[in-house]
């Protein structure tokens, strides 16, 4: 019985392993769970990508991209048994998850595979002297933070002195992330912060909004996920908080977030680092190759939206990657190591982005062995709920490097300390 | 047919309290013993070790910590998850305050700081009884965990509140960390699940057993032949702590090497090792084992097979390993309510009298 099992188990294991020849980019989504209606979106632009290039194009450099899909369901036991299950062969990981992220990092070192977490991880990992393997550009949770207060500074004629700005966050690793950012911004501005956590997954937050009518702050920034942003949004018109001074992170300005607040939700404000909607060429050709011969991911019912196009991005910027590190290496079958090369001298400039046929869609990125994070910036898209459509308002925003290098710097050398590594040579 | 008891004679009362009194169990015994200690660290890879035998191990000595409290004391616990964090926390503290010394002693003083936790948050048990004390053992949970993320220094003030094990070595061998082999977090795991199996046997069958047993059946009783309740119910629940400290320790340092407290240890790690022991079977050493192989290895078995064998999308896998999962937990408490343990004697039981029933 046991032995019967367990080559059962070995059997299943072995057909999970795909085949050596293509270029294989897992994707660790989560398409259940507390944030599955997010997670689903995203695998899906992602996965569409690559099968847009597999279709169009026979993948990249002539050689196919294999996308095996493993479910984490946010978990991060689950996400370590993906992580083992699909890391044969593999060149490139997005977990999108903080928390699995944070277990992985040590974990890519040693097994030499690229991370590539884009507008979420850990936000030292910028660093690349010291996470040689992590790469996560085009934008961090401290670059959201410092875009978001530069847009307020903008509204305030440059002076947010006295001003109240609230934090609601989801009280985990990536809601922490931002607060010490923000308390430095707010000595460099003399704003006031307060934080407000809320527990996950953030069903419950009367009090939290309770608290936000007392103290009658000028600005709620958000660092929320899944349906934490459907519950705030929501509670933040129950109390008629000014929608356009309530500011969220990317990962809270989807269309799931604010559709279920109908109109309370108009004038709701997000950042975010990728362009929303269908009005790119690009869709042309997913239109074509993608979704009319029925090859969608999840038959392509989000294809457009604010998520799934983040994680079309996040393709992007991948694909992109490993066709630099082809051109580099000369070789179309590239290793993780030259994949991280292909990623340090990763050069995404607006031209590029109009060739891909995504115009303005994401911010310039140019990477090199010391800086992994690209130049950080990032725009403000607001909702019109009566268009159901996010507007984009301002261009891409440069965060604010002389406040976030100290901060990065000093969490790269704990990170260095506590692990007892060296950091590489960068010239 | 299958045991062939005879002429396997006990001459002693030793012999006959053994744990395992037929031959033929004792040889299994040694045998499975033997693979896993000299076989399986020499064919083990990543991906057995990290999927399939690092969490049976350690939520194996979870379960057996909690049915030592459930199971044989009668005390319900739903304050697994804050104390396994106790015991993460604290060995993330101890392997970063004092990192000279050995892994093996933080794990053990991890235990022995999550007994101390366990046996402050027993003293209710004295007064108040079963769904009671389980309402108790909650706040247990939701405030440990509440401490562990808004203290900073339990994190020691990383911006995150993640907490990660360094690399620490056992023998020269590194067990923490991501270099580790998994030969190495393997070995390390299996010795304290050997080591914790091996006290609680034993305990159990010893005096404090009988009195734990005696408290669980009627407590009041119990009193009246001498059973201090006092005594009895908090070293139930510092035993049982202990284990389910190392546990969260082992969870923790060894098998994650990275956790966050609200994440790794919420209320619905209380509840996993709680049907654990309820499935595998309360009151039991062996119940335990197999109530953690029923619950951390059928889901990926499932995922395995759904996914990669019939290629299912995996989304669907997910929802449909769910159902399975707990349509198989139906199926057994209905089949057999005293868990696993109890079917595996039933099966003993026929194969004893096999071919020959009447």
């Amino acid at each position: 019985m046991k032995l019967k099992f367990a080559s059962l188990v070995a059997g299943a294991v072995m057909a999970a392993a795909p085949a050596m020849a293509d270029l294989i980019v897992p994707n660790l989504s989560y398409r259940t769970g507390p944030y599955g209606a997010n997670g689903t979106q995203y695998a899906d632009g992602f996965n569409d990508y690559f099968t847009l290039l597999n279709e169009r194009d026979g993948g990249i450099g002539g050689e196919k991209i294999q996308v095996p899909e493993c479910e984490t369901a946010y978990n991060t036991e689950k996400g370590v048994e993906c992580y083992e299950a699909t890391k044969e062969g593999a060149l490139v990981f997005n977990p999108l998850s903080t928390g699995i992220t944070y277990q992985l990092i040590p974990k890519v070192s040693v097994d030499k595979k690229v991370l590539y977490t884009p507008g979420y991880g850990r936000t030292s990992a910028k660093d690349g002297a010291v996470f040689e393997w992590v790469f996560n550009a085009p934008a961090n949770y401290w670059d959201g933070a410092s875009v978001a207060i530069k847009y307020l500074l903008d509204q305030n004629g440059g002076d947010l002195n006295g001003k109240k700005v609230a934090l609601v966050y989801h009280n985990s690793a990536y809601g922490k992330e931002p607060i010490r950012t923000l308390q430095e911004l707010g000595k460099k501005h003399g704003f006031t912060l307060t934080e407000i956590p809320v527990e996950a997954p953030g069903q419950e937050q009367k009090s939290q909004w309770l608290q936000i009518r007392r103290d009658k702050p000028d600005y709620v920034l958000m660092w929320g996920w899944g349906v934490m942003n459907q519950v705030a949004i929501q509670e933040a018109a129950n109390i008629r908080f000014p929608m356009e001074n309530f500011i969220g992170i990317w990962w809270a300005g989807s269309e799931l977030d604010v559709l279920p607040a109908g109109d309370g939700a108009n004038g709701y404000k997000s950042l975010t680092f990728n362009g929303v909607g269908m009005d790119y060429p690009l869709y042309d050709d997913l239109k074509t190759h993608v979704i009319d011969p029925g090859k969608a991911s999840q038959g392509g019912e989000h294809v457009g939206s604010a998520v799934y196009s983040r994680g079309m991005y996040a393709a992007v910027v991948i694909a992109e990657a490993i066709r630099k590190a082809q051109e580099l290496s000369g070789t179309s079958a590239i290793s993780p190591e030259q994949l991280r090369d292909g990623f340090e001298q990763l050069d995404i400039t607006p031209e590029r982005l109009v060739e891909i046929g995504l115009p303005d869609f994401g911010p310039e990125i140019k990477l090199s062995c010391a800086n992994h994070g690209g130049s950080g910036m990032a725009r403000l898209q607001q909702w019109d709920a009566a268009a159901k459509k996010w507007n984009l308002i301002t261009e891409f925003t440069e965060p604010d490097a002389e406040v976030l290098a100290p901060l990065i710097a000093e969490d790269a050398a704990a990170y260095t300390a506590e692990n007892n590594i060296t950091p590489r040579a960068c010239d | 047919m299958f045991y062939r008891e005879a002429g396997d004679f006990k001459t002693s009362y030793r012999d006959d309290g053994q744990t395992f009194p037929i031959a033929l169990d004792r040889w299994g015994y040694y045998a499975i013993v033997a693979v896993a200690a000299l076989v399986v660290p020499f064919v083990i890879n990543d991906y057995w070790a990290s999927a399939i035998l690092l969490p049976f191990l350690i939520y194996a000595i979870a379960s057996i910590g909690l049915n030592i409290l459930v199971g044989y004391a009668g005390q319900v616990s739903l304050g697994t998850g804050g104390f396994m964090a106790v015991g993460a926390y604290s060995v993330y503290k101890l392997m970063t305050a004092f990192p000279e010394i050995s892994i093996i002693a933080h794990i053990l003083l991890a235990g022995g700081m999550t007994a101390l936790v366990g046996m402050a948050f027993g003293l209710p048990s004295l007064r108040i009884k079963g769904f009671y004390l389980a309402v108790a053992t909650l706040a247990a949970q939701f405030f440990l965990v509440w401490l562990f993320n808004k203290v900073p220094w339990f994190y020691n003030n990383s911006a995150s509140g993640q907490i990660n094990a360094p690399e620490r070595t056992v023998l020269g061998w590194a067990v923490t960390g991501p270099a580790a082999t998994p030969a190495a977090k393997y070995l390390v795991c299996l010795a304290f699940v050997v080591f914790a199996a091996w006290i609680a046997r034993n305990l159990t069958r010893g005096m404090f057993g009988r009195k734990w047993m005696a408290i669980r059946d009627m407590d009041i009783a119990a009193e009246i032949i001498g059973v201090n309740p006092l005594t009895a119910k908090l070293s139930a629940f510092g035993v049982s702590s202990f284990f389910v400290g190392i546990a969260g320790a082992l969870l923790f340092a060894v098998y994650l090497g990275a956790a966050e407290v609200t994440e790794a240890f919420g209320i619905n790690k209380s509840f996993l090792v709680l049907f654990m022991v309820i499935i595998g079977g309360l009151g039991s050493i062996f119940g335990s084992f197999a109530g953690a192989a029923f619950l951390v290895v059928l889901p990926v078995f499932l995922k395995n097979l759904l996914v990669g064998t019939f290629g299912w999308p995996t989304d669907l896998a997910a929802h449909f390993e769910l159902m399975i999962v707990g349509a198989l937990i139906i199926f057994f408490l209905i089949v057999e309510p005293h868990g696993l343990a109890r079917l595996w004697r039933l099966v003993k039981e026929k194969l004893r009298l096999w071919p020959f029933p009447h």
